[in-house]
């Protein structure tokens, strides 16, 4: 049963992730890789790593997709015109891409793979808290490395606000602690006076 | 065989309640409003909505030309489904549940998260403008408000110690009854997650995803029949799921409000678990209701400056101010 679910989701995750690159409509492309993440953290939690699992559907499906989404569905993208280039740069490409696979082979090499180099994972007990184990190794193992982690997306972000921070002269914008402490003499001037004679005709 | 009955026994009541909780939405607002709402089908209106369900089903399903069927059609299935296997985590009463994982809170969260991509789909597949901005709208407003939700539960889950559902509902028992509960050391927490839940269902009075007086009903305009049915029973789905989770997390699930108060404790100790719980979310659904009839709805920008300026400072202090209630071990919460 297990190995069933092992290959099905696997089949899934391979055939999505070459749509990915396949499919003509980037918005379907980003939908495939969505599928793709989704089928990995399958995946995940058939070895027991359920935390990751779900990290990676709350963190990379839940929110980094939906703004690349965003962004795709945003863009007007002419897919004929991204094309036009391929056959003519074929010649080129091909040789790059041989190159690049033959590089990869002689760096990782193929001794490397094969059934007998990964065995098979032993299930662990019921007591057996991925969730647990994943907290206790970052913060004591690994904790200067998960620390400096820290400060370096923290930085990351500041620099992002910092980039995107301006101010613009031009644009109106509310105070909402002003508003909320308006009252009605602000506002409104009351105005006495005497009433206009009735024009007698 | 046993694992689909439970599926059943907790779908069925489900879509019930889904279907009478769109009767009482109309007659509580009706009665807000001065009026009595449904009352022509049935005794006192309550065929109303088996009477709307028929009237869905049979209407013809209309495809927008140029839209793209596959996603057109499975957008409303990414919405019901989430909100339905979500409730898998769900803690009835003790050991009333149909799965009791140990990464239950991260469970919900993702799947929460996961609606989403239904109301993108929608907008994008249905080729309509409105649609789309709609769900654009949406789709920055659930994230936006989920960073707020996430905070809100990782400061629960370091009032429990724990990320099972169970467990969080068994850290708030305590002699003192409903004080004991994690809405008073949490308060601002529970006030946040409510509002975010509300924020994250898109329902009045952060319902600019479907701003019919601006943009006539957002994501699902081009939708009907029993298309349209199935996002009006995923949204109301998730009203019931926020309110059960918030009665988990905040309102001590099942345990009853006079547990260990002398006289009182031992008066009611005949009251199943289930009806506490359901108790309070119903609750919850009320002032889901409440809201809608009352507030005006909320202008985009102001919404997006609630969710990041208000709600994620708020919940950032909050961590900070839990670690240290947890810490100084402070009675009678964490003692």
């Amino acid at each position: 049963m297990e190995l069933f679910i092992f290959y099905a989701f696997a089949a899934v995750m391979i055939g999505s992730a070459l749509a990915v690159i396949t499919v003509r409509n980037p918005v379907i492309a980003v939908l495939f890789l969505v599928l793709t993440f989704f089928t990995s953290a399958a995946i995940w939690m058939l070895m027991e790593a359920e935390f990751l699992a779900l990290t990676l559907i709350l963190v990379y499906v839940g929110a980094v997709m939906v703004l690349f989404l965003f962004v795709v569905m945003m863009l007007d993208i002419n897919i004929s015109v991204l094309r036009e280039g391929f056959v003519k740069n074929l010649y080129v490409g091909i040789p790059v891409a041989l190159i690049i696979v033959a590089e990869l082979i002689t760096v990782v090499g193929v001794k490397n793979f094969g059934f007998e180099k990964f065995a098979a994972p032993v299930p662990h007990g019921p007591d057996y808290s991925n969730t647990k184990e994943i907290g206790r190794v970052l913060y004591t193992d690994y904790v200067y490395a998960f620390e400096l982690a820290a400060v370096v997306l923290l930085v990351a972000i500041i620099a992002a606000i910092a980039l995107t921070m301006r101010r613009r002269p031009d644009s109106k914008y509310q105070d909402p602690a002003k508003q909320v402490l308006v009252q009605r003499k602000d506002r409104i001037r009351m105005v006495r006076m005497a009433a206009e004679k009735k024009k007698s005709d | 065989m046993q694992i689909t009955l439970k599926i059943v026994a907790i779908v069925v009541p489900i879509m019930l309640s889904v279907a009478y909780l769109t009767l009482a939405e109309r007659k509580v607002i009706g009665y807000i409003q001065v009026r009595i709402g449904p009352n022509r089908v049935g005794p006192r209106g309550l065929l109303q909505p088996i009477a709307d369900g028929i009237k869905l089903a049979f209407k013809e399903i209309i495809l927008p030309t140029n839209a793209n069927l596959f996603l057109f059609v499975l957008a409303p299935i990414l919405v019901l489904a989430p909100a339905l296997a979500a409730w898998a985590v769900v803690p009835f009463d003790e050991g009333m549940v149909l799965a009791d994982i140990d990464a239950g809170l991260l469970y919900i969260l993702a799947l929460t998260s996961v609606g989403v991509y239904g109301v993108i789909i929608a907008g994008w597949a249905s080729n309509s403008k409105y649609a789309f901005l709609g769900a654009l709208r949406s789709s920055a407003q659930v994230v936006s408000y989920e960073i707020a939700m996430g905070f809100a539960l990782v400061v629960v889950l370091m009032a429990a110690g724990s990320l099972n559902l169970q467990d969080i509902v068994l850290a708030q028992k305590g002699e003192l009854g409903f004080i004991n509960w994690f809405w008073i050391p949490l308060l601002p927490m529970f006030l946040v997650y409510f509002i975010s839940g509300v924020a994250e269902t898109n329902r009045a009075p952060f319902d600019v995803a479907e701003g019919e007086s601006e943009i006539v009903a957002g994501f699902h305009v081009e939708y009907s029949g029993m298309t349209f049915a199935v996002f009006f029973l995923a949204e109301y789905a998730n009203m019931i799921l926020i309110s059960i989770l918030t009665a988990v997390m905040f309102m001590g699930g099942w345990l009853s409000p006079f547990e260990g108060i002398p006289g009182l404790g031992a008066m009611f100790d005949w009251v199943p678990g289930i009806v506490w719980l359901l108790l309070k979310t119903a609750f919850l659904l009320f002032l889901f209701l409440w809201f809608r009839a009352t507030f005006p709805r909320y202008r985009y920008d102001q919404i997006m400056r609630l969710g990041w300026k208000v709600f994620i400072p708020v919940t950032i202090v909050w961590i900070v101010v839990t670690g240290v209630f947890v810490l100084g071990n402070i009675p009678p919460w964490f003692d």
